[in-house]
């Protein structure tokens, strides 16, 4: 099972962001760990600088603003 | 949410545009610059005809009000887009990152004046300020340096620029251009002589260094005219009905507000408390420079000095009770205080500055 974590301080892209990733996996009926990371200090363990941020089984794969839909797709594959 | 959704599916008319984007970048971004420049162009007498063809009197306050929201509203659109549009090209060059490799290990000087430009041209939001500000000063950039990048990102931006370049006119777009980057550079500056980085978290002081190497992500030009179209969506979708409303508001005012209510409360005929008083006002509130800027014409409009006007919106902008308290978590409160109090004397200064030359 894909483990994705959505980093991210709280700001609405981010709430936005943990949504539409759930919404396609249960659209394409893939069952995710799906996990919001609040934590600033853990947050900054995976050296982003801009949030929201995407981490796909322990890689991270997005920083900064939202995502394509398409490439949210190909994170689910 | 559903909105999101509807965003990302393709609109079937747009449909052959983008496909030209894609393969001929530049003929596409030469056809819609002609396209803009025509409609641009054509708007006052458009407004002017259509508030003619309703059935009001021509030199009352309604029609007047009308003519002013018909005209403004697709104007100050249309200027957005067009420059988000370059912005969102220009910021594919100036990643975070990009900017991080760019600053670190620069005097401060000339480290402050290069954060305080890098900051108009990288795409910054508030929500980020704490992981950008943690990279930074992770990657060796001076704590002043730091700082007139995380004055200059939010307060000198594209969309606040080009407001007050459609609403009042390229002088003062430029005058906001200038002073904004001084008092980012001075802040930074001051803030780096002071020596404060003790005032960091703990935390923060006790992280490990990163290198600041960057390697930069190789676009062509449709990527970029993607990257463009991307912030229009994001930007021009997020803030149009702010602008719409804005502009309605000064409409109204234009209209209505008598003039010499507004001159009284802000205008250069006004006593010396004026200025630190819409700096107190302006701080608590928490506004883009799109839900700003049309309220900020109105008042001019209507007599308020330019120098309390400007004053009121940097404080809305610049420095914002959230972004204070996302700080909070990496600075310890001597420092949120120092960073506040430089930011809003330099903007005093502005606002006396600007009326005593005016």
């Amino acid at each position: 099972m894909k483990q994705i974590k959505v980093l991210g301080t709280g700001c609405r892209s981010c709430q936005l962001l943990v949504d539409m990733i759930a919404e396609t996996a249960k659209g394409k009926c893939i069952s995710i760990e799906l996990e919001k990371v609040e934590d600033i200090q853990e947050i900054l363990r995976y050296g982003i600088m801009s949030t929201p941020g995407v981490v796909l089984d322990g890689e991270v794969v997005h920083s900064g603003g939202m995502p394509a839909k398409s490439t949210i797709e190909s994170w689910l594959q | 949410m559903p909105e999101s959704v509807e965003n990302n599916a393709g609109v079937p008319p747009m449909h052959v545009l983008t496909h030209m984007h894609s393969r001929h970048p530049f003929v596409f971004l030469l056809s819609a610059g002609l396209l803009w420049t025509l409609v641009y162009s054509n708007l006052p007498s458009a407004a002017g005809a259509l508030t003619a063809a309703l059935p009001l009197n021509p030199s009352g306050h309604l029609a007047e009000a009308i003519r002013f929201l018909l005209y403004e509203a697709p104007k100050v659109l249309m200027l957005l887009t067009a420059v988000v549009m370059v912005m969102g090209m220009i910021n594919s060059w100036f990643t975070p990152e990009k900017t991080r490799s760019l600053l670190a290990g620069r005097h401060e000087g000339v480290g402050s004046a290069m954060a305080a430009t890098l900051g108009i041209v990288t795409p910054f939001c508030s929500c980020s300020a704490v992981p950008l500000f943690i990279g930074f000063v992770q990657a060796g950039v001076p704590l002043g340096v730091t700082f007139s990048f995380l004055i200059a990102a939010p307060m000198v931006n594209e969309v606040a620029l080009t407001l007050l370049f459609a609403l009042l006119g390229w002088k003062v777009a430029l005058l906001y251009l200038g002073l904004g980057l001084s008092i980012a550079i001075v802040a930074g500056w001051v803030i780096g002589r002071l020596h404060m980085e003790a005032y960091l978290e703990d935390w923060v002081r006790n992280m490990a260094r990163v290198d600041p190497g960057y390697v930069p992500e190789k676009l062509g030009m449709a990527e970029r005219l993607n990257a463009g179209f991307k912030a229009v969506k994001e930007i021009v979708g997020r803030v149009w009905p702010y602008v719409v409303a804005g502009v309605a508001i000064g409409a109204g005012i234009h209209g209505y507000v008598p003039q010499d209510f507004m001159a009284g409360l802000m205008g250069s005929e006004s006593s010396w408390w004026s200025v630190p008083a819409s700096v107190l006002i302006g701080v608590p509130m928490y506004s883009n420079a799109a839900g700003i800027i049309p309220i900020v014409e109105a008042l001019l409009d209507k007599g308020a000095a330019l120098g309390t006007v400007l004053a009121f919106m940097m404080s809305v902008i610049a420095l914002s009770l959230p972004e204070l308290v996302i700080l909070r978590k990496v600075l310890k409160m001597r420092l949120i205080a120092v960073f506040v109090g430089i930011v809003a004397s330099g903007i005093l200064l502005v606002g006396y500055v600007f009326n005593a030359v005016l």
